[in-house]
C-alpha cells in the first residue's frame, strides 16, 4: 500500500512565491537508495523537494558534503543508511551516527535548526518508510522556511564566515576545516 | 576508434546527454523533451556538446544513439537520465565500452524510480529531472577512467561445517579435481542429520543416505579432512585467503588408528551425550561420536578424562594394539592458503528451557524434537524404541507441539521451515511404531515442497488428531477425570472456537532452529554480514542466495536460515558451483570502487587502520604511512571520510564528484530557476567541482 503521507504538490504559481525547501539526501547504494527505488516500483508518492545522491555506504559521508550542500542552496539534509545491524559493510553505518552527531551539534552552534541534518535509516525493503520519511522532513523544513545562514550565525557566534572565506583563497570545500576535521576523532 | 568525427581538443570535455522516455514511464510525468532542451542550452557551459531524448534508451536503436556519438562527435563522457543503476547501468557502461570509451565515464541518473515514478506534477517532475541530470553532468566531469582489478584465485576452497551442505559442496569441488580443506568442530562429519532416524517425506533412513557421502568426503583424495578443528582466523582476500586452523588435540594418533573401538570399548568412563545423543544416552570418555562416524578416530574427552583427571588408568593406552594413544598430543595450529571459502556452519537448535509454560526440563515427559529424533533412531539410547523418560513405557498419548520458539514474538519471529514437516514425522512415527493417539498442535500448516503436502494428507488418514491452536501451558496439575497420571495440554482450539485441555502421557515441542550461539563472533571472522537475529545475509536474498557480500565467501544451508535436507544440498553444491566458476577462470575481476592512500598526503595518523570493518588498511611501519589492500577493500568510502589529511581518494566516488554534483542537483531551485540563495560567493563561474585534487590539497 501506498500510504506515504503526501504533502500537497506545490503548483508552478506558488513556487513563484510562496516557499518551498530544496531537501539533499544521501543514500547507501545497498539499502536507502534501494528504498528509493521501491518507492517508485511502488509508485510511493513524496513532495519532489528532496534530490538524492548515492554513495556507497552511509560511512562515506564526508561532513564537508553536508557543509558543501548548505552552502549551495539545500534547506536541509538528510542522510541514510542501513539500521545498525545491517551494513552492508558490517558497521560502517555506526561511524556516519558518530559523525552526523558532532556535526549536527556543530551545526546548531552556527545556528542551524537540528531538523535541518536528519539521519534515516531505511531498509532496501523500506520504500514506503522512507517516502514518508522524506515528507516528515520536507514538512519540517518548510515549516522552518529558508535557510538563512551567514549573516545572523556569524553574528551570533562570533565567526566571521566572510573572513574564513576570504582566507581560504576563495575555494568552497575548504570552508569548514574545522568540522571535516573534527569528524574523524569521532571514530576513532 | 572515433571514425570520421570530431576528436576533442587535449583536456576538453565532450558530455552527451541521453533523456529516456521509457515508454509513458518517464514521459508521462516529466516533459522529457523540455528535459533534453534545457541540458542542450543550460548544460552547454558545462561541456553539454548534444543532448537527446529517445523512446527507449536502454532498447539497441538507443544504445547506438550514444556509440554513434561516441565515435561521431568525440564524446568523451556520457549522462544517462533514465531508471535506477541498479537496473541499467551496466547496459549503458557496456555501450561506452563498446564504442571505445571507458565504461566508468558514463554515468547513469534515476529519473523514473526517483522521479516520474513518485511524483505527479509535471511540473516539478520536470524541473527535478533537470536538477537530477545537471547533478549527473557535474558529475560525470570528475569522472576518471577506471580499470577492474583483476586478482589470481587459489584453486584451493576451504568448507567450513561437515553437515549435508558442507559434505554436498566438497564432493562437488572435489570431484571437479580441486582440492577442499574441510574443517569440522565435531569429531565427526554428518552435522546434524546424523542424528536423524527417518527424513520427510518420503521416509529414507537418514543414516542409509547420508553415510555414504561421509564416506566419500572422509577418502575422496582432493578433499582433506580436518575434523575437531575450528578456525582461528582468515586473513586475505578473494583468491587469496590464508587461513588459520586450530587442530584440537585428539589424544590419539590418526595415522596409526584402525578405528576398532577397543579404546571405548574398555574406558571406564561413562559420560552422559549431551551433543549427539541430546542428553539421553551415554558415551565414553574416550569416543567417536557415532558408529558410522567419519573419520574413525576417537578423542579422548579430556574434562572426563579419569587420566587427565587423576593421573592414572590409561587403560585405552593399554588396549591399544597399534600404540594409537598418545596423552602429550598438543593442539596445533595450521595455516591453509586458499582462494574461496564456503561457510556451511548450520544451526543450534532453540532452547525449549526458555519457554516455562511447556515445561521442558522440569516435567520429565516432555522431549525436544532432537531427543525424540533420538529416541525414534533405531541406532539410538532405547534402539528405536519411543518410550517415556523412564526407559520402558509406552505412552498410550502423544502431544506434538509446533512451533516452539518460533512464529512467536517473545522469541522468534520467523518461521523454522521444518518443524511442520518435523512434526508430522514424528506423528507417523510414533503411530506407526506404538500405535499410540497423536495430537498435534499447530497454528498454520506450512507443508509447500515437493512431497509435502502429500505426506500431510498421509498422515491425516492415519488417524493423527490436528488441533489448531497454540497450547497455553503443559501441566501435570490434573483436575478432571481422566487426567490424573497424566500431563494435561490446555489449548485453545481456534477452529471449534472453544478451550480444552487434554490429557497426554508425552509432549515432544518442535523446536525451532536458531543461529549458532557463536554466529556473531564466526560472521565477523569471516568478514559476512548477519542479520539482527545472527544469519548470514546473503548478497541478494533471491537472485544471490549462496553468495555474501564479501567476495569469495559463500554460504550454504541453515546459516543463512532455517532450511530442509533439499534446500541446504542445493546450497551446498550452488555455492560449489559459484566457486568452480571461479576456478575455473583463474582470476577475477573486481569493480574498481576501491579507496586509495596516497603516501605522500599521508601523516601516518593510523585514523584509517581502526575503521576498516575488512582489515584493508595496513600501516608500513617503516613509511610510517597507511595503504589499501584493493582487493580485500570493498569499497565503502568510511576511510575517506575520515581521513584529516584528505590523503585517502575514493575510486568512483571521489570528493570531487560527489561535491560536483552537489552542486548540480542545486543549480536549479524548487521553481526552475537559478536560486538566488547560494550563500557564497562563486569564483568567476569556475565550480569547486573542477578543481583537480592537488588544487584541492593545495
Amino acid at each position: 500500500m501506498n500510504a506515504a503521507p503526501v504533502s500537497p504538490v506545490p503548483t508552478e504559481v506558488d513556487l513563484q512565491t510562496v516557499f518551498e525547501p530544496t531537501v539533499i539526501g544521501f543514500t547507501c547504494n545497498w539499502c536507502s537508495y534501494r528504498a528509493a527505488d521501491l518507492a517508485g516500483t511502488a509508485r510511493t508518492k513524496y513532495p519532489p523537494n528532496v534530490r538524492l545522491i548515492r554513495l556507497m555506504c552511509s560511512g562515506r559521508l564526508d561532513p564537508a558534503f553536508v557543509l558543501k550542500a548548505f552552502a549551495e542552496g539545500a534547506d536541509a539534509v538528510m542522510i541514510t543508511g542501513c539500521h545498525p545491524g545491517e551494513c552492508h559493510y558490517i558497521e560502517q553505518n555506526l561511524k556516519a551516527l558518530r559523525r552526523f552527531r558532532l556535526l549536527r551539534r556543530t551545526l546548531e552552534a552556527l545556528g542551524i535548526e537540528p531538523q535541518r541534518v536528519q539521519l534515516v535509516w531505511a531498509s532496501a525493503a523500506e520504500g514506503v518508510h522512507i517516502a514518508a520519511e522524506i515528507a516528515r522532513v520536507t514538512d519540517e523544513v518548510r515549516a522552518l522556511g529558508p535557510l538563512d545562514w551567514p549573516a545572523d550565525a556569524a553574528a551570533d557566534t562570533g565567526i566571521n564566515l566572510d573572513s574564513a572565506w576570504e582566507a581560504t583563497g576563495g575555494q568552497e570545500a575548504e570552508l569548514a576545516p574545522a568540522e571535516a576535521e573534527q569528524a574523524p576523532e569521532a571514530d576513532r | 576508434m572515433s571514425g570520421n568525427g570530431t576528436t576533442p581538443a587535449e583536456g576538453e570535455i565532450r558530455i552527451g546527454v541521453y533523456v529516456c522516455h521509457c515508454g509513458s514511464n518517464i514521459a508521462g510525468t516529466v516533459d522529457v523533451v523540455e528535459v533534453a532542451r534545457w541540458a542542450g542550452e543550460a548544460l552547454k557551459d558545462r561541456g553539454v556538446v548534444v543532448a537527446r531524448e529517445y523512446k527507449f534508451m536502454c532498447s539497441s536503436p538507443g544504445q547506438e544513439l550514444i556509440t554513434d556519438d561516441i565515435r561521431d562527435l568525440g564524446l568523451n563522457r556520457i549522462v544517462v537520465a533514465a531508471c535506477s543503476p541498479h537496473l541499467h547501468e551496466s547496459t549503458f557502461r557496456g555501450a561506452t565500452a563498446r564504442a571505445g570509451l571507458n565504461p566508468y565515464l558514463c554515468e547513469l541518473v534515476s529519473i523514473r524510480e526517483q522521479d516520474s515514478w513518485v511524483h505527479s506534477d509535471r511540473s516539478a517532475a520536470t524541473t527535478k529531472a533537470k536538477a537530477i541530470l545537471a547533478g549527473g553532468v557535474e558529475r560525470v566531469r570528475r569522472n576518471v577512467p577506471l580499470d577492474p582489478i583483476d586478482v589470481d584465485i587459489n584453486p584451493a576452497t576451504l568448507v567450513v561445517g561437515g553437515g549435508i551442505a558442507g559434505i554436498q559442496a566438497a564432493l562437488e569441488i572435489a570431484d571437479a579435481g580441486f582440492h577442499v580443506y574441510m574443517v569440522e568442530r565435531e569429531p565427526s562429519i554428518g552435522g546434524h542429520m546424523a542424528q536423524f532416524d527417518k527424513t520427510f517425506p518420503t521416509l529414507d533412513c537418514a543414516a542409509c543416505i547420508l553415510t555414504p557421502r561421509m564416506v566419500t568426503a572422509g577418502t575422496h583424495p582432493n578433499i582433506t579432512l580436518m575434523t575437531w578443528s575450528e578456525v582461528t582466523r582468515v586473513e586475505g582476500y578473494v583468491g587469496n585467503f590464508t587461513v588459520t586452523v586450530r587442530k584440537k588435540a585428539r589424544y590419539v594418533d590418526a595415522d596409526l588408528c584402525t578405528g576398532c573401538g577397543v579404546c571405548e570399548e574398555k574406558c571406564p568412563k561413562k559420560v552422559i551425550d549431551e551433543t549427539y545423543e541430546a542428553g539421553l544416552g551415554y558415551r565414553k570418555a574416550i569416543y567417536t561420536p557415532f558408529a558410522q562416524a567419519v573419520p574413525r578416530v576417537p578423542v579422548i574427552d579430556r574434562e572426563n578424562c579419569t587420566y587427565f583427571e587423576k593421573g592414572t588408568c590409561k587403560a585405552c593406552e593399554k588396549f591399544c594394539e597399534k600404540a594409537a594413544i598418545r596423552f602429550d598430543q598438543q593442539d596445533e595450529e595450521l595455516t591453509l592458503q586458499v582462494g574461496n571459502i564456503i561457510m556451511a556452519t548450520g544451526y543450534d537448535i532453540f532452547d525449549a528451557r526458555e519457554i516455562a509454560q511447556y515445561g521442558y526440563g522440569r516435567l520429565p515427559n516432555v522431549f525436544t524434537s532432537i531427543e525424540f529424533e533420538r529416541l525414534s533412531n533405531s541406532a539410538g539410547p532405547t534402539n528405536g524404541r519411543i518410550v517415556l523418560r523412564d526407559g520402558v513405557t509406552e505412552p498410550k498419548t502423544v502431544g506434538v507441539i509446533h512451533c516452539v520458539g518460533s512464529r512467536d514474538r517473545n522469541f522468534q519471529n520467523y518461521c523454522s521451515a521444518i518443524c511442520c514437516m518435523q512434526s508430522l514425522k514424528f506423528a507417523h512415527l510414533v503411530k506407526e511404531r506404538t500405535g499410540a493417539t497423536v495430537y498435534n498442535f499447530y497454528i498454520d500448516m506450512r507443508t509447500a515442497a515437493k512431497g509435502y503436502d502429500e505426506f500431510y494428507q498421509r498422515v491425516l488418514e492415519e488417524g493423527t488428531l490436528f488441533v489448531r491452536g497454540k497450547p497455553a501451558e503443559v501441566t501435570e496439575a490434573g483436575r478432571l477425570p481422566g487426567e490424573d497420571g497424566k500431563m494435561v495440554i490446555q489449548v485453545e482450539d481456534t477452529l471449534a472456537g472453544r478451550q480444552r485441555r487434554i490429557p497426554v502421557d508425552m509432549v515432544v515441542l518442535s523446536v525451532g532452529l536458531k543461529p549458532r550461539s557463536d554466529a556473531r563472533e564466526v560472521a565477523t571472522r569471516f568478514g559476512i554480514s548477519s542479520s539482527s537475529e545472527g544469519w548470514a545475509i546473503e548478497k541478494h536474498p533471491k537472485l544471490d542466495p549462496v553468495a555474501t557480500m564479501t567476495e569469495g565467501v559463500f554460504i550454504a544451508g541453515c546459516v543463512s536460515g532455517p532450511k530442509d535436507i533439499p534446500t541446504s544440498v542445493a546450497q551446498g553444491a550452488a555455492a560449489a558451483a559459484r566457486v568452480l566458476s571461479r576456478i575455473q577462470n583463474k582470476s577475477i575481476r573486481l569493480e574498481p570502487i576501491k579507496a586509495e592512500i596516497h603516501a605522500e598526503h599521508c601523516s601516518g595518523c593510523r585514523i584509517c587502520n581502526g575503521l576498516c570493518p575488512f582489515n584493508a588498511i595496513s600501516f608500513d611501519s617503516v613509511l610510517a604511512v597507511s595503504s589499501v589492500n584493493a582487493a580485500m577493500c570493498q569499497g565503502c568510502g568510511t576511510c575517506v571520510a575520515a581521513c584529516p589529511a584528505g590523503a585517502i581518494s575514493g575510486s568512483g566516488f571521489s570528493d570531487e564528484q560527489v561535491m560536483a554534483q552537489i552542486e548540480g542537483l542545486l543549480r536549479i531551485g524548487m521553481n526552475g530557476t537559478a536560486p538566488d540563495r547560494r550563500r557564497f560567493p562563486v569564483a568567476s563561474g569556475e565550480t569547486t567541482g573542477d578543481r583537480t585534487a592537488e588544487e584541492v590539497r593545495a
